[in-house]
């Protein structure tokens, strides 16, 4: 194979990696303003979150009890996380957002910045600030695959995989069952909605919730693969923003594609020209707003 | 959807009768007194450098406060105006060794020219989209920062001379060097309030209350809001253009976003769309920040703290709130 399309499809499959990652947060973002028009800037910091919780699970959960023998793995994680930060979310809604509807939605995102700034300053303060590696990574998952091209960790493959499916599965829950059309008719028209006997602050919390949950999943998916640090969300959101900005937040599937679409992108900008990598996505968002200003599959609101 | 409402801003209105006015210009005089008086002495009551990094960031958050609080455009990318400036102006000032005032210029003019294109390309997009954007942008901004081969990379620009004002008022001395920083505060504060108070300004407004209704007037709304950023850009790159050659270094902090967070959060805390507003908010922030300096990255928590307190209890910062006690408008 000629070496620089297998440099390609390697830095492809790098970007892949970090493409599923883009795509699992800009969708529980775009779903949460899909029914609360809150653009929440603490998701790279619930992400963040997760790490840290799978990091906690495997090194101190066990010492603070008392029994440090104990390690509560990769897998309890990817179930434990995801609620614990879920759980952190709803607090969040029921407890400050909530007081912030019928606003002008740029103080929930002032909200959502503050609360990033202190999540990432406690674990700062708690945690080393440059970086703790995640060393649950189950045994199942080590070692690498051969995929003809490059040998590939086989956790990262699993991780693209897990996150497409998880990306699917949620397309499904909204886009094909009640509980999807009953909030897809609340992010249309609440009052609408309200009438018909739904508990639509209920639902509102529960979304928040879920859309934190995401991003507490792909936080304990990415802790094997990046060191757990205090900031790693913070550039990520950014990021993410601009994914968001190209993608228009109208649409699940939108969203999913531009994230993946966009990560392959950024890899394969690393085969040509190293220093343009963490900025070729801004310089797409700046094309895409010439060309088309509502987003690739946004609608403008 | 992109009737913007600010409730907060809008009630003033109701509150001004004829005596609210009176009452206000006295008072509006009775700030202007203390602002003065307090650029005048506090260099003989307080650190002179502390003062300067006040007065900067005080600058910053005014030009800041034209653009979300009177044309109720929320930026965060402000910092890569901030930083942006900074790095020119260091840059000019140690490797040509441009003056001062030329140096501060070249910043501005920097700092306008990427206004332009940032503003430009954020008023495609309404509201929230519009935050998102300019952040976005501004992190184009950081990278060159750190990547660009002048900038010296993660040590930023150090050692930028000071110089000498017009060539023979040495900047080294601490009070020569406190007295013009003052000066450029002052002419920034002037031009900032002279735009407000302007037609230009009240057309501003209008935009903030009712976008809609003022392009059906016949505003071309989308001229004046690029006109809003880069005035703002243009000040805002003047405030970080002065703190580099107070401080005599420009480093990647001025151009992250958290800057772009923190004059946000000055500009909240002392009252979004008031005119004093934002020199208090800089104020309490900046005087926190040094007063807490010792507790480390707890700095970070309280900050953020402050964020939550101010946006769920407090939208009328200081100053807002206090206009609104005492029943005026426009302080």
């Amino acid at each position: 194979m000629d070496p620089l399309v297998r440099l390609i499809l390697a830095q492809g499959m790098l970007g892949l990696n970090n493409g599923v990652f883009y795509a699992m947060l800009s969708l529980g973002l775009a779903i949460i303003f899909g029914l609360l028009n809150v653009v929440n800037f603490a998701h790279g910091a619930l992400y963040m979150t997760g790490a840290f919780v799978a990091l906690i699970l495997y090194s101190y959960f066990g010492i603070w009890i008392g029994m440090s023998w104990l390690h509560i793995g990769f897998w309890p994680a990817l179930v434990l996380a995801p609620i614990i930060v879920g759980c952190f979310g709803m607090l969040m809604e029921r407890f400050m957002l909530r007081w912030l509807y019928g606003l002008d939605p740029i103080y929930s995102l002032l909200l959502t910045f503050g609360v990033t700034l202190v999540l990432q300053g406690l674990f700062i303060n708690f945690f080393n600030a440059s970086g703790t590696p995640y060393p649950g990574q189950p045994e199942s998952l080590r070692g690498v695959v051969n995929l003809g091209f490059m040998m590939f960790p086989k956790y990262r493959l699993f991780v693209i995989v897990f996150s497409i499916v998880v990306c699917l599965a949620v397309w499904f829950v909204i886009e094909r069952t009640r509980i999807g059309a009953m909030l897809r008719a609340g992010t249309e028209n609440p009052d609408l909605v309200k009438a018909f006997g739904i508990n639509v602050p209920r639902m509102i919390t529960l979304t928040f919730g879920f859309g934190s949950g995401l991003a507490g999943l792909a936080g304990v998916l990415a802790a094997p693969i990046y060191s757990v640090s205090p900031l790693m969300g913070a550039d990520l959101i950014i990021i993410i923003f601009a994914v968001v900005v190209i993608g228009g937040m109208g649409s699940i599937m939108g969203a999913v594609a531009t994230g993946i679409a966009l990560g392959l992108i950024e890899g394969v900008t690393k085969v040509f020209y190293a220093p343009a990598a963490n900025t070729v996505i801004f310089f797409l968002m700046v094309v895409v707003l010439l060309v088309r200003p509502a987003g690739l599959f946004g609608r403008t609101r | 959807m992109n009737v913007t409402t600010h409730p907060e801003i809008a009630e003033f209105d109701a509150l001004s009768g004829p005596a609210g006015q009176t009452r206000g210009r006295a008072l509006q005089a009775v700030f202007w007194v203390l602002l003065i008086g307090f650029v005048l002495v506090a260099p003989f009551m307080l650190y002179p450098v502390f003062v300067m990094q006040l007065l900067c960031f005080a600058l910053f958050a005014c030009a800041f406060n034209l653009l979300i609080g009177f044309t109720g455009l929320l930026s965060f990318g402000h910092a890569a105006f901030f930083g942006g400036a900074a790095y020119i102006t260091g840059y000019a000032l140690t490797a040509w060794g441009v003056p001062p005032i030329p140096g501060i210029l070249l910043g501005a003019v920097f700092s306008a020219a990427l206004g332009y294109v940032v503003g430009a390309l954020a008023i495609r997009r309404q509201g929230i989209y519009f935050a998102m954007i300019t952040l976005a942008l501004a992190q184009i901004v950081y990278f060159f920062a750190l990547q660009l081969p002048f900038t010296g990379g993660e040590n930023g620009l150090q050692g930028i001379p000071r110089g000498h004002l017009l060539g023979f008022i040495d900047l080294n001395q601490t009070l020569n060097m406190y007295y013009f920083v003052a000066a450029v505060f002052m002419v920034g504060f002037l031009i900032i309030y002279r735009i407000i108070h302007s037609p230009f300004g009240q057309v501003l407004q209008a935009i903030r209350e009712n976008e809609p209704r003022a392009l059906s007037l016949g505003y071309n709304t989308d001229r004046y809001k690029l006109m809003a950023f880069v005035l703002s850009a243009t000040l805002a790159g003047v405030a970080g253009s002065t703190k580099s050659i107070v401080f005599q270094f420009a480093s990647l902090t001025d151009a992250h976003w958290q800057m772009s967070g923190e004059v946000i959060l000055m500009t909240l805390l002392g009252g979004l769309g008031t005119i004093f507003g934002p020199v208090v908010g800089a104020f309490i922030v900046v005087a926190l920040q040094q007063f807490l300096s010792g507790i480390g990255s707890w700095v970070q928590v309280v900050i953020g703290a402050t964020f939550i307190a101010c946006v769920l209890l407090f939208r009328r910062g200081v100053v807002g709130e206090l206009a609104r006690w005492l029943k005026v408008d426009s302080l």
